[in-house]
């Protein structure tokens, strides 16, 4: 039997397990800027791409990262680039770039804690709401995260996949706890992925428009150097690519950079849940905190308490219609995160006053742990 | 004729410069040293940042790029390493290549990958309104610079040999054919190559430095400027207040995307 279709055991650290599915993604391409707690998937990459005919380069700061991440996407290579809080910072200017050109392109971020420099080494979930709003302007952008080393293997080629399918730049956020943990993933036979790749034109050159108006409103990017010569600005765009200030094809633009992704929700939120069905208290989390809240949740059962949990590997866009759909039957959803409540926010537009949000933070560089979650939902019930 | 017409994206027109600025007489160089090297229009890419001269592109029948504000290298670096068949130019202003983007600048330089920078020195930075520039001579006004200049300018031609460009010009609008030639030179280096381009701005830099009219600037730029051959024979005296233009550096050295094929050639050969 061929190794693609057979599957695979191994020991892998998160970042690892990262930088791994982005191979498998088809990601040839990365540029960054070594900061801790994401520069082990910069230095896998930096092993492994040239040996597949890839490309990996260490640029001078976080904002020339993500500019050649976006310069190698429209020749046509996959492209990634990983880093944490303050060069996710710095990273926003250019990622707006990319929503706006609509220029698919992975991002990880692996999340530490605080503003600034903040906690290099400790894990947090702070930046979930940064992801959603840190650049200016009106747009919509996915976001993905994962909570252990084999969700984070399955949610990078997932980021992948959803960049080249609506054309947009993808965050994924980990955190310091699932980067930097080492641990089983299983990686399934290669056959069995699948794969997206991005769409070209089915028109002669001279017939093309980059930003044709279609159904289902992402647009058709030719390879640079393909014979399709057209325009990339970060201007506000007609379909041909080039600046416009026509009102009508403003309004166009703008509400279609949202609309785009609010139109596919359903295709692209990603949701479990687990003892819901006669559930009268909900948890509702994700990333590393999701496993916490699981071990908290099958030890209350075991006590007789009836709470169910909600998980996502999609924070945006946020998954508010299943969030309604548990508060109708829930008196409560508890939110445990590290940070003070960023998603506890929108559970709350979520539940519609249906059900009480209460959150459990934690923002001392501790992981919140399953006894943490128990106390609440006993509390709670 | 010459037929610049091929290359031009007319749909575009009329083009966003002022009547006397500089812009339009670089773009009509690169056109003619386009022509002359015969680059297919499909494998070349025009990358620039935010500026009146990062707008080339949009005028230019090419794969353009017109990326975020001193950004350009960093997107054409992506470019060019993804596929180091293209060739790529960047377009870039004194303000968008030197201050806001003066690291990629210089990194890129250091690098030695194989883009063709033309670097558009107009003093101020033209598309905001004057405001002053790592470039502008000390002592003239910008609009933030009401009473001149007090900063010390850029030598910026001298700042990409200093960082490990392959080649370095530097030419101007009043010597277009000077222009064109050095422009073709640039493009034809297998490395970093940078030509600094002195483009007037009678708008928003002449018209505070009392040289309000074009003509006057375009005047200023054949009385200062000098080859770099003459420059050299000229004494300590003479050369004050001119400027050297000409072929300012060009050296052989190994270009960094080609070093990264050799590697992944390398590489494929051990397995
Ligand atoms: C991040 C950011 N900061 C500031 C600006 C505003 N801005 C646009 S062009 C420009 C200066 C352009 O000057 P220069 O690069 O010299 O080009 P010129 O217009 O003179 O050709 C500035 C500051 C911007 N677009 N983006
Ligand atoms: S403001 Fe200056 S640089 Fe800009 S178009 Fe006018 S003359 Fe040219």
């Amino acid at each position: 039997m061929s190794e693609n279709s057979e599957q695979t055991m191994l020991m892998m650290q998160g970042n690892e397990a990262c930088a791994e599915g982005a191979i498998w993604a088809g990601c040839r391409f990365f540029a960054g800027y070594p900061i801790t707690p994401s520069s082990e998937i910069a230095e896998y990459l930096s092993r492994k791409l040239p040996l597949l005919g890839g490309k990996f380069i260490q640029m001078e700061d976080e904002i020339g990262s993500m500019g050649a991440v976006i310069g190698a996407s429209l020749v046509g290579l996959k492209s990634m680039t990983a880093t944490s809080g303050p060069g996710f910072s710095l990273k926003q200017e250019n990622i707006g770039y990319a929503a706006m050109a609509e220029v698919p392109c992975v991002i990880v971020d692996v999340q530490r804690g605080g503003p600034s420099t903040g906690m290099p080494t400790l894990p947090a979930q702070m930046d979930v709401q940064q992801a959603r709003w840190g650049r200016h302007g009106d747009h919509s952008i996915i976001v993905l995260t994962a909570s252990s080393a084999q969700e984070t293997f399955e949610q990078t080629i997932r980021a992948f996949n959803l960049s080249e399918k609506y054309m947009t730049p993808v965050v994924l956020l980990l955190d310091e706890i699932v980067g930097h943990s080492t641990e089983k993933v299983v990686l399934p036979p290669k056959d069995s992925v699948e794969i997206v790749n991005r769409k070209q034109p089915e028109v002669p050159p001279e017939e093309y428009l980059p930003y044709r108006e279609t159904e289902d409103l992402i647009p058709v990017l030719a390879t640079f150097g393909t014979g399709y010569r057209y325009n990339v600005t970060g201007l506000v765009h007609d379909e041909t690519g080039f600046p416009t200030n026509d009102p009508e094809k403003i309004e166009k633009q703008i509400i279609r950079l949202s609309g785009k992704i609010e139109k596919h929700r359903d295709d692209i939120i990603q949701y479990k849940t687990f003892m819901m069905d006669d559930a009268e208290v909900a948890v509702f989390a994700y990333g590393s905190v999701a496993r916490a809240a699981l071990r908290a949740v099958k030890d209350s059962r075991e006590m007789g308490i009836k709470v169910g949990l909600i998980t996502t590997t999609v924070l945006w866009p946020f998954p508010y219609d299943v969030i309604l759909e548990a508060a109708k039957s829930v008196k409560a959803i508890i939110v445990p995160e590290m940070n003070l409540g960023q998603m506890a926010r929108e559970v709350e537009l979520g539940v519609r006053n249906q059900a009480e949000v209460i959150g459990v933070n934690r923002v001392d560089g501790n992981p919140i742990p399953p006894v943490q979650i128990k106390e609440k939902i006993k509390e709670v019930v | 004729m010459f037929d610049y017409l091929e290359y031009i994206r007319t749909r575009n027109f009329p083009h966003i410069w002022c009547s006397g600025c500089g812009d339009g007489i670089v773009l009509k160089s690169l056109i003619r040293a386009l022509k002359k090297l015969e680059f297919s229009k499909d494998e070349t890419v025009m990358v620039s940042g935010i500026g009146c001269s990062s707008r080339t592109p949009g005028y230019v029948d090419l794969n353009t790029l017109h990326t975020t504000h001193g950004r350009a290298i960093a997107f054409a670096t992506g470019v060019k390493l993804a596929n180091p068949k293209l060739h790529v130019i960047v377009v870039t202003g004194d303000g968008d290549a030197t201050a806001i983007g003066g690291n990629h600048y210089i990194h890129a330089a250091r690098r030695n990958i194989d883009l063709t920078v033309l670097l558009y020195n107009n003093y101020i930075y033209g598309m905001t309104g004057g405001q002053v520039s790592p470039t502008t001579p000390r002592g003239d006004k910008a609009s933030t610079a009401p009473y001149g200049a007090l900063e010390n300018s850029f030598n910026i031609s001298g700042l990409a040999e200093a960082a490990g460009a392959s080649f370095v010009a530097r030419g101007d609008v009043y010597h277009a054919t000077q222009l064109e030639k050095l422009i073709a030179k640039a493009l034809q280096k297998k490395g970093f190559s940078v030509v600094e381009i002195l483009s007037p701005c009678p708008t928003a830099y002449g018209r505070r430095n009392k040289m309000a009219h074009p003509v006057t600037l375009m005047e200023w730029l054949r009385d200062h400027t000098v080859s770099i051959t003459k420059y050299e024979k000229m004494s300590e005296e003479e050369r004050k207040g001119m400027v050297e233009t000409g072929v300012l550096y060009d050296e052989e050295k190994p270009e960094f995307s080609s070093e990264y094929e050799a590697l992944i050639e390398r590489l494929k050969e051990k397995k």
